[in-house]
């Protein structure tokens, strides 16, 4: 695969992911925004009444088991999974290859398998104030109970369009479009000025 | 206005996409019936009350939706996927608030 570059960090001269603390740091850092780029990051689609076949083949190859319902997830640090829409998922892997690890897997008389993994840039907020700085920016509830950990979200951020996986109790991944992911990161930054953050 | 997807839960209407009067039935493509293209490109119910109608929830999980809204209120009284086979993948029932 070809090597990839961040989207954060093209412009030499005004690179957007800037480390170190920024904002109101001087009371507390409440959040910490980072760029996770994991080698691999999939679409898996089931064609009707292929989805549980889809679901083994994807504990065969992750080793992640998929929770019923809707958006249910899991993740066990290195890889994810969720549902993003009926019948979908997104499968991601701090590994590159995993596309042709699905290659035997999901069969086409499954479904699809889709890389995106040079399409999204993945962007994790974690803090004690990652709720409160995503829910500026998303119209969907972020409390623990209504989106447990694992669990994902398919929405939106004026027009453009988000995935979102709770991977922690206060920590959460953003996948947005690759060529959104400049802009999406000024205004994750903005938002969190107020409560003090940290890039790494 | 809320829509509630039964994939994504309740969402603002800005997520979502109208696609249309849902009364409509398409004739099959080699349909020479006059009358019945005519009545699918124009002929609309327009009710001053609860109407039928397809919506995509386009900034979520994509899916199409038939959709029960009221045109006096916009009160959503029923929200089904479109294609029929996804029963099991619901979680949200419709909740009928706007
Ligand atoms: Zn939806």
């Amino acid at each position: 695969m070809v090597e990839r570059q961040s989207p954060l960090e093209l412009a030499p001269l005004e690179p957007e992911l800037r480390t170190g603390s920024h904002g109101d740091f001087e009371h507390g850092i409440d959040v910490i925004l980072s760029e996770t780029r994991p080698g691999s990051i999939l679409q898996l689609a089931a064609w009707p009444g292929q989805e549980k076949k889809l679901i083994s083949g994807i504990r065969t190859v992750t080793g992640l088991a998929l929770p019923d319902g809707a958006g249910a997830g899991s993740t066990d640090g290195v890889r994810s999974v969720f549902g993003f829409a009926p019948g979908k998922f997104t499968v991601v892997d701090g590994a590159e290859g995993l596309a042709s690890a699905f290659a035997n897997v999901v069969t086409p008389a499954i479904g699809t398998v889709t890389d995106l993994s040079h399409g999204r840039t993945a962007i994790r907020i974690a803090g004690p104030k990652a709720e409160w700085v995503l829910a500026k920016l998303f119209a969907i509830d972020f409390a623990l109970p209504a989106f447990p950990v694992g669990a994902g979200r398919s929405t939106m951020h004026h027009d453009v369009f988000a995935q979102i996986q709770r991977t922690g109790a206060d920590q959460f991944d953003i996948y947005v479009f690759r060529s959104f992911a400049r802009s999406f990161w000024k205004a994750l930054c903005h938002a969190s000025e107020e409560v003090g953050y940290e890039v790494q | 206005m809320l829509i509630t997807c039964p994939y994504c839960g309740p969402r603002d209407v800005i997520e979502f996409t109208y696609q249309g009067d849902g009364n409509r039935e398409r004739p099959q493509p080699a349909s020479q019936n006059l009358d019945a293209w005519n009545a699918y490109v124009y002929d609309r119910l327009n009710p001053a009350g609860d109407h039928n109608e397809i919506w995509q929830h386009s900034g979520g999980c994509r899916a199409h939706l038939k959709v029960v809204r009221n045109t006096l209120t916009h009160d959503i009284s029923s929200v089904a996927f479109a294609r029929g086979d996804h029963k099991a993948a619901a979680r949200h029932k419709a909740e009928g608030k706007a």
